[in-house]
Parts: C-alpha cells; sequence; structure tokens
C-alpha cells in the first residue's frame, strides 16, 4: 500500500524539524534553506511512491542529509566553512534566525559532536541510523550527541541562569 | 514532534532529565514565521514542475471558512467546515493523488470570484472547474444546476423533469448533498416542492444566508 495521506502534512508535521536538522549541519542562512526546499521537492517527487508505513520523519532526515551534502558539494567553490554561521541574508526574505546566540552556540560545536545533536536529538534518527549517515560507531554518535547537549546547555543556558 | 523520547539500547539515560529543556531550547531553532517564507517557496517550485496533484487554500466567507481545492484542470472542490477539511483532503489525496499542498495562488481566481458574490457583485462563476468528482446521474444533476439562474429556485421535482427522469426526485436530493462544488455549482438554489428550504451539505443556516444574499442583490 503506497502513501494516500496528503503531502501537506508532511511538510506541516515535519517541516521545523528539517529546518533545524539541516540549520545545525550547515548553518542557518541561505544554504540551509536550499537544503530544506530541495529536501521536501524530492519528497513531493516521490511521496506517491512511498510505502505507507513509511517512518515519515526519519525518512525527510536522510532525504535532508543527502540535500544537505549536494549543497555544501555546490558551495564548496565558495569555501564556506560550515561550522561557522554565514551572515548572509535568508531567502526566506525574513530577519536571520531568531535566535543568533543559541546558532552560535550550536556552529561552535566540533562537527562530530554538531552532526550527531542535528540527527539525534533534532531529526530523531537512532544512534545506529545516525552512526549510518554520519560514520563511526553508535556508541562515538551517542556520546558525541550528549557531549553537544551539555555543551550547549552550558554555553547558552549556564547552570543557575535563567532559561 | 521532537523525538526526545526515543527508545535505543544505546540512549542516555542521564540526559533524562534535562530532556524537557532540551526540547524548549531546540523547538527555538526554527520558528513559524521562518517556515512560512520556506513553504511559499516550496508551492512556488512545485507549480512551476507541475508537481502538484491539488492545490488548496481556505477563505473566510459570510457562510464560515471554505476549503477551495484545484487540480490542474481547475477548481475541483469547494468544501464547507462542517465536512472537516482534514478528512475532505484525505479523499482528495485518495482520489486524485496525494502530492495535495496548501497553495493559494492557483486559487486565486476562485476566491476572488467567491469574494466578489458574497458582496454582491457577481451573479454567475466563470471559472474552469474539474469535474472528475460528479459521476453518473449526480455529474447530470451537477452539470445542470448552473442553469437555475441567481435569485430563482426549483424544487427537486422540477430539476428531476428537467433531467428527463420526474421521479427521480430522491436522487436529484442525493446528488445535491453530494455536491463537490458547493456555492459555486448552486444546489442551495433546489428546494422542497412544497416550499420547505430541504436539506444542505453546508447546513440550512448556510443556505438562507445564500438564498437570502442572492434576493437582497
Amino acid at each position: 500500500m503506497n502513501m494516500m495521506q496528503p503531502f501537506e502534512h508532511a511538510v506541516t508535521e515535519h517541516g521545523p524539524t528539517v529546518l533545524r536538522v539541516v540549520r545545525a549541519v550547515l548553518g542557518p542562512g541561505p544554504d540551509a534553506d536550499d537544503a530544506w526546499s530541495e529536501t521536501f521537492l524530492a519528497a513531493l517527487r516521490a511521496w506517491p511512491d512511498l510505502p505507507e508505513d513509511t517512518n515519515v520523519q526519519a525518512w525527510l532526515v536522510r532525504v535532508a542529509h543527502r540535500k544537505a551534502i549536494d549543497v555544501t558539494r555546490g558551495t564548496a567553490r565558495r569555501a564556506v566553512p560550515t561550522d561557522l554561521v554565514p551572515d548572509r541574508p535568508s531567502t526566506t526574505g525574513l530577519p536571520e534566525s531568531a535566535e543568533p546566540d543559541l546558532w552560535a552556540a550550536v556552529g561552535a560545536l566540533p562537527e562530530r559532536q554538531r552532526l550527531s545533536l542535528a540527527y539525534h536529538y533534532l531529526g530523531g534518527l537512532r544512534h545506529t541510523e545516525t552512526a549510518e549517515l554520519i560514520g563511526g560507531t553508535p556508541e562515538a554518535v551517542r556520546r558525541a550527541a550528549a557531549d553537544g547537549i551539555r555543551a550547549l546547555r552550558r554555553t547558552y543556558a549556564p547552570e543557575g541562569a535563567p532559561r | 514532534m521532537m523525538m526526545m523520547t526515543t527508545t535505543d539500547p544505546t540512549s542516555d539515560t542521564q540526559e533524562t532529565g534535562h530532556q524537557h529543556s532540551d526540547s524548549d531550547l531546540l523547538h527555538r531553532l526554527a520558528t513559524p514565521t521562518e517556515l512560512a517564507g520556506l513553504h511559499r517557496l516550496l508551492e512556488i517550485r512545485a507549480e512551476q514542475e507541475g508537481l502538484l496533484d491539488v492545490a488548496y487554500r481556505t477563505v473566510d466567507s459570510p457562510v464560515g471558512a471554505l476549503l477551495l481545492a484545484a487540480t490542474g484542470t481547475g477548481l475541483v472542490r469547494v468544501a464547507y467546515e462542517r465536512e472537516d477539511f482534514d478528512a475532505v483532503l484525505e479523499t482528495l489525496a485518495a482520489r486524485l493523488g496525494p502530492r495535495v499542498l496548501r497553495a493559494p495562488r492557483r486559487l486565486d481566481g476562485a476566491a476572488v470570484q467567491l469574494e466578489e458574490y458574497f458582496a454582491g457583485a457577481r451573479t454567475r462563476f466563470d471559472l474552469p472547474l474539474d469535474r472528475t468528482l460528479s459521476n453518473g446521474f449526480r455529474g447530470q444533476v451537477h452539470a445542470y444546476l448552473p442553469q437555475i439562474g441567481y435569485g430563482s429556485t426549483q424544487s427537486y421535482r422540477e430539476v428531476a423533469a428537467h433531467l428527463g427522469n420526474p421521479r427521480a426526485v430522491r436522487a436529484v436530493g442525493s446528488a445535491c448533498a453530494t455536491n463537490p462544488l458547493p456555492i459555486v455549482v448552486p444546489c442551495h438554489r433546489v428546494l422542497r416542492s412544497d416550499g420547505g428550504l430541504g436539506g444542505y451539505l453546508g447546513g440550512t443556516q448556510a443556505k438562507t444566508t445564500l438564498l437570502g444574499l442572492e434576493h437582497a442583490a
């Protein structure tokens, strides 16, 4: 049985998750916006052929991972480091992300921590699934994700500070 | 939904106490306004690449919120809120294809003409229609209904007679009750032979409002 649900459901329900993931991977800005758009366009194309029992969020996060790599390759000539927060204007036509400090903290994480955090905490993938995407063992991914979220809490919301 | 509660044999149980605050923290990484801009870009590109089976939007009206849906052929569905928009969209996905996206631009013409109609400035609709959802005798009824002019009414019996099947009164009633394009295809102009209002898929209040609007204009 193939997917019969209106595609809009997937956009409404998982659009925010995919945006957080691609922003954590690429930094908030045009590259992340492009990856989000390419993810949902590819998903829209594939939608009618998707088995109905697919875990849609995990599927979208995997598509987003591939699109983020495409975007990174496409912009490699411009030598934009993926672990820095770009300050170019967003193609959404809106002011840069409402949480610049939080994004700076995410951007400051070591790459493995940032990617593990992106795919596990933000994308909801299991550690084993995240390891398949970014390499390494599930245990190493688990540690990196935990270290990443701990560092983020410490940097962004130090103990005792109001959140 | 954040998947903070993912069950995973290797998950870090010592993080549990932080999960709620982490969830708050991480939710701030994408805001609704940012997503609205991205959604609009998706609508434009999906339309450009011909990927949409059904585009839809909602509009406000004197008879409540209306769902408008169109295929590439034309307007395919107008639905009242009491029909449950989610259920209507699921039916459209099942019958016309699941590439269903909120993409208002394809419905601009329909939205403008409905606004003019409710303002009393339009007495007939001039829109491309997709009649895919109207079949058989019901389809014949739906095709006939626009011949009942603005401000006038006919009985179910008269409609049946016009279609050459004077005994099909109940069938005309059920055709009206399943009209996929209410207002635009004016099933509200069909009443009972005794002058009674008859039923209406948008509710009798909506039927009264539409008839009142047309008589007042």
